[in-house]
């Protein structure tokens, strides 16, 4: 088994565990956290897929602009429902 | 290896998909959706991955001459890119319906909004 | 409970499609005819040697334009929702307690080079992975960190709104000349192709590139800042 295929291996079931994470625990927070994990993995694996530049994007906007979203909205809604 | 890459993006499809399906909280299906969307790009830049093959980049590694022999398949990398963008465009609307909907209700929870219900 | 069941059926129905296809799949040994034509013109027609930016900007030039005006369709989408929630001036970010030291003296360091790394990627395009897209994300990076360390700030929108649409007509204004000057809508042939692998080559390829990281960034920077409008009543 060469070095690449170990590596996807090992990236492919940090993947599914971050999904996991994402779907199966309690806090919203944390859930968005592990998807946005789960786009670093998927970035990575996109490097070893011989894809650089769709690597770089999903690097830049699914794994920074995104959860940043998430954050922001939830930030948002979190002191409306205190008031 | 495009065998792994493969089944990792539908296997990420069909958890996105659960979540979506089985969820409550509105912000959790987006979360939900974002893993499926993340799914769907692992699918598609596998199918244009070739064993033996190097990126679509020439430069001194890949001289012009022997482009056609030696990178992979550009075009669906092409498609991924657009669909990673839209994907963002897509979470951000989901975003601020979510919002609304909560500014206009004070809940976050699906099963409350039921005027669309028969 | 029929609920669960008929999740649980679709689910496995779709397992079972997604596992025939993985199973029935082998990777190509050869180049299909569309891939092959790309890559063996790529230097005479275009002379870009990023070959994945060469088609997303010339040979499907007309879907990025396509996909730019969906980004501009959810950017007006997102402030029109988020209008009736928008706080007067000065009156949002309130709840925020004051940045430390830290955050605003290092955003203050970091938001040159983020821009620097931006304009690289941007006019690297042809040459290297990068592009309009990547480009643009960086740039709204930078915006977001200056939105994150000081929460109260407001961002020009008619800045932001005119520089989208500048980009915009720009764009489409090149698109036009191509049908003009040279082979079609935006053809690339508008500059002449100049040297392989060369910073000012291919055409209007790093023009175009400009146009659409500036568009991207702009229209996430807006959807970022109507995001962070919204009233705190």
């Amino acid at each position: 088994m060469t070095l690449t295929l170990a590596m996807a291996l090992i990236l492919a079931l940090a993947s599914l565990a971050a999904a996991g994470v994402a779907l199966a625990t309690r806090s919203r927070a944390t859930a968005v956290l592990a998807a946005g994990l789960l786009s670093l993995f998927a970035s990575v694996l996109f490097v070893l897929l011989a894809a650089p530049d769709v690597a770089m994007t999903e690097a830049a906007i699914g794994s920074g602009l995104t959860t940043f979203l998430f954050f922001f909205v939830m930030g948002r809604i979190r002191r409306e429902g205190r008031k | 290896m495009a065998h792994l890459a493969l089944a990792l993006g539908f296997v990420l499809i069909l958890m996105g998909l659960y979540g979506a399906l089985t969820n409550r909280d509105i912000l959790r299906m987006i979360v939900a959706f974002t893993i499926a969307d993340t799914g769907v790009n692992v699918v598609l830049v596998a199918v244009g991955y070739m064993p033996g093959r190097t990126a679509p980049i020439l430069d001194a590694a890949v001289p012009l001459a022997e482009a056609g022999a030696r990178i992979i398949d550009p075009v669906p990398q092409a498609l991924v890119l657009t669909a990673i963008v839209i994907g963002l465009g897509v979470t951000a609307l989901m975003l601020a319906y979510a919002y609304r909907l909560f500014r206009a209700r004070g809940s976050l929870d699906i099963s409350d909004f039921t005027e669309l219900k028969w | 409970m029929t609920r669960n069941v008929l999740i649980a059926g679709l689910l496995v129905l779709l397992g079972v499609a997604f596992w025939t296809l993985t199973m029935g799949y082998a990777p190509d040994a050869e180049l299909n005819r569309t891939a092959a034509y790309y890559a063996q013109n790529v230097g005479r027609e275009i002379g870009a040697p990023n070959v994945v930016t060469a088609i997303i900007i010339t040979w499907r030039g007309l879907d990025t334009l396509g996909e730019v005006t969906v980004l501009f369709l959810t950017s007006s989408i997102v402030a029109l929702v988020l209008a009736q929630s928008k706080a007067p001036k000065g009156a949002s970010g309130s709840g925020f307690l004051p940045s430390g030291e830290l955050l605003t003296t290092g955003t203050r360091m970091l938001i040159p080079l983020i821009a620097l790394l931006g304009a690289y990627v941007l006019a690297n395009g042809h040459l290297t992975p990068g592009g309009g897209f990547q480009g643009g994300a960086i740039l709204a990076s930078g915006v977001l960190l200056a939105l994150l360390a000081d929460p109260g700030r407001r961002f020009g929108h008619a800045l932001i709104a005119r520089i989208e649409s500048v980009a915009g007509l720009a764009y489409v204004g090149l698109g036009l000349l191509g049908m003009l000057i040279a082979g079609g809508f935006l053809d690339n042939k508008v500059l002449p192709l100049g040297q392989f692998g060369a910073m000012l080559s291919a055409g209007i390829i790093p023009i175009i590139s400009v146009l659409i990281g500036l568009k991207v960034g702009s229209e996430f920077a807006s959807i970022l800042s109507s995001l962070e409008e919204t009233e705190d009543a």
